[in-house]
């Protein structure tokens, strides 16, 4: 077990020592910027803007982390070579995937850490520049812990969109991993259309096969809750539970996968 | 129990995108290796040496065949705690300075706190790195890697050694501490298992080879055995040669060739069908006197550059034919 968490160190350290967490830098300025033009520029409503372009930006930025990072995760290993010396040493192979994934989802788990902190300090000051009568109208408060259910699934999401390109890193190149990631979260966001697909079409075939597609992708529009945390509407715990456990049941399949195909990889 | 042992390995590779044949990296390679000896895996370059290599660190899986370390099957966890391995042109996380990646490996091992600071300090002086141990190997020459590779591959206290060209990217200093390493891991009752191309590193260090050409096994045993049987003929070195007596014996045969290494001594090259006991005889009595004899014997160089020679070199170009037809 310690060969895991070394390896998920090692990840880590690399993250920072690459300078990944100084997107929390550009997430800050981001934000504060933002928020302050949207306070010239809007009156009441600001704070829900505020608070959808906070969540907006924490779920992108942890996004590029998670594909950027992920689909060299692997591969760079692999090309580099570094890896005849690492699994030389007393790890097994599937050690290596799983302390991988630990790493990368170590760096997310800071990085989204860091940016919520800094989005509610942000929220925190903002709160001090508006009347009591225009915060009284605001459906939350502007230091609501209701966000952090979205910031929770948005995490789950980010530990998914991990696994995906992880896996893909596994047997394919990173261009092709990244194509494939991000193609495959733009398709789970719109997954609700593959359900819905004979409203659009006439064959039966097609529609089977949308709708096939539906259950077997993984469906990312689950995870995207901050409309309602935003504008204060009921997001009832079961639900947070079940996606929570959909993600992760669907991060292990994942990791099931990549472990099975790494393991009978020859490394030429 | 053997330190190494293969019976049978075999590699095969399918190569080629529309019509995949297969190549043999490598076939059916039987060798055994004893706890304690320097063992020489030699071969040119293509030979099969690191794809052995890789089949005993299970980075590639065999084709067919077996291979054990220390009475174990080669995928066994178990066994990598008692081995260590360099590879060929290692490469390790740039990211890392030279005592964070020994560290690393040695955490790898279970090595925590004290234990792991003491090995990583150790192991860093023995290559001689430890004064640059703070700086990031992205910094780090081709040799001073080399050197890191050595220390990662050590930093266990290995039963068992796997060096793919230990010598790769060092200056003749380096080379030379190398080889004293090697030895000095040996005294500790280390075997070495270490693939090169360098000759004369491997007539200083083995005490047995196996040399490979075109992925087959060509010859292997105790170097002394192998060099032994080629004689090629003695160096007799006299003084006190008068010419006359030279005259006679280049006349009758005895002296291939005599270079002058002084005033009446001359260093004589006898052919291996004379007897040289037969000549030193016949010399002495004419007035000459023996300064030494010794044999003349093939180098390690000659007996590879013959036995790669001569080894077949088809890698699967017959197999693939018949592969096809079916």
């Amino acid at each position: 077990m310690y060969a895991v968490r070394h390896i998920a160190l090692n990840v880590f350290k690399e993250s920072v020592r690459d300078r990944v967490l100084y997107s929390l830098v550009a997430f800050a300025a981001l934000l504060i910027g933002g928020s302050f033009l949207i306070g010239q520029l809007t009156a009441g409503s600001d704070m829900k803007i505020i608070k959808d372009l906070g969540l907006a930006a924490i779920a992108t930025f942890g996004l590029l982390i998670a594909v950027f990072i992920g689909i060299g995760l692997v591969w760079k290993e692999v090309e580099r070579r570094s890896i005849y010396g690492l699994l030389s040493k007393p790890v097994r192979r599937h050690e290596f995937i799983v302390g991988k994934y630990a790493g990368l989802a170590l760096t997310l788990l800071v990085n989204v850490a860091m940016m919520t902190a800094a989005f509610y300090l942000v929220l925190a000051f903002m709160d001090t520049q508006f009347p009591e009568n225009v915060r009284a109208i605001w459906p939350a408060p502007a230091v609501d812990p209701g966000m952090l259910r979205a910031i929770a699934l948005i995490v789950v999401e980010l530990l998914l969109v991990t696994a995906l390109a992880l896996f893909f890193s596994t047997f394919s190149s990173p261009f092709l991993s990244a194509g494939l990631t991000v193609g495959l979260w733009v398709i789970g966001h719109f997954n609700a259309d593959l359900r819905n697909f004979e409203a659009v079409v006439d064959s039966r075939t097609a529609a089977s096969f949308a709708r096939a597609l539906y259950y077997v992708l993984p469906n990312f529009a689950a995870f995207d809750i901050k409309t309602q945390v935003v504008h204060a509407l009921p997001v009832p715990a079961s639900y947070l539970i079940t996606t929570t456990a959909y993600g992760l049941v669907y991060v292990a399949l994942l990791l099931t996968g990549a472990v099975v195909i790494f393991g009978r990889r020859d490394f030429k | 129990m053997d330190a190494i042992r293969t019976e049978a390995l075999t590699k095969h590779y399918r190569v080629g995108f529309w019509r995949p044949r297969p190549y043999v990296a490598l076939d059916a390679l039987t060798i055994d290796v004893r706890q304690g000896e320097v063992f020489g895996f030699l071969g040119p370059n293509g030979a099969g040496k690191t794809t052995t290599l890789k089949l005993l660190m299970q980075l590639i899986y065999p084709t067919s065949g077996r291979a054990e370390i220390l009475g174990r099957p080669v995928g066994d966890v178990k066994v990598r705690r008692r081995i260590g391995y360099l590879p060929e042109n290692p490469y390790f996380y740039d990211h890392l300075t030279a005592e964070e990646l020994l560290a690393y490996f040695a955490s790898l091992f279970g090595y925590a706190g004290a234990e792991r600071r003491r090995r990583v300090a150790s192991f860093l002086d023995e290559v001689g790195i430890g004064a640059e141990r703070r700086l990031q190997l992205r910094k780090f020459s081709k040799g001073m890697l080399q050197r890191v590779g050595i220390a990662q591959a050590i930093v266990n206290d290995p039963e068992v050694l796997f060096f793919d060209e230990p010598m790769s990217g060092l200056d003749p200093l380096g080379r030379r501490e190398i080889r004293q390493l090697i030895l000095r891991l040996r005294d500790r009752g280390c075997t070495v298992f270490f693939s090169s191309h360098v000759l004369s590193d491997a007539e200083t260090l083995c005490s047995r080879v196996a040399i490979l050409a075109g992925g087959r096994l060509v010859a292997s045993g105790h170097l002394s055995t192998l060099l032994a049987f080629q004689v090629q003929g003695w160096e007799l070195v006299m003084t006190g040669l008068m010419d006359a007596a030279l005259e006679r014996a280049k006349k009758v045969g005895q002296v291939v060739r005599a270079t002058p290494l002084g005033p009446q001594r001359y260093a004589l090259e006898l052919p291996t069908t004379v007897a040289p006991d037969r000549v030193l005889s016949d010399l002495t009595a004419a007035g000459a006197q023996l300064v030494s004899l010794t044999p003349v014997r093939e180098t390690l160089e000659d007996y590879f550059v013959r036995q790669v020679a001569e080894a077949p070199r088809d890698r699967g170009l017959e197999v693939s034919r018949s592969h096809v037809r079916r």
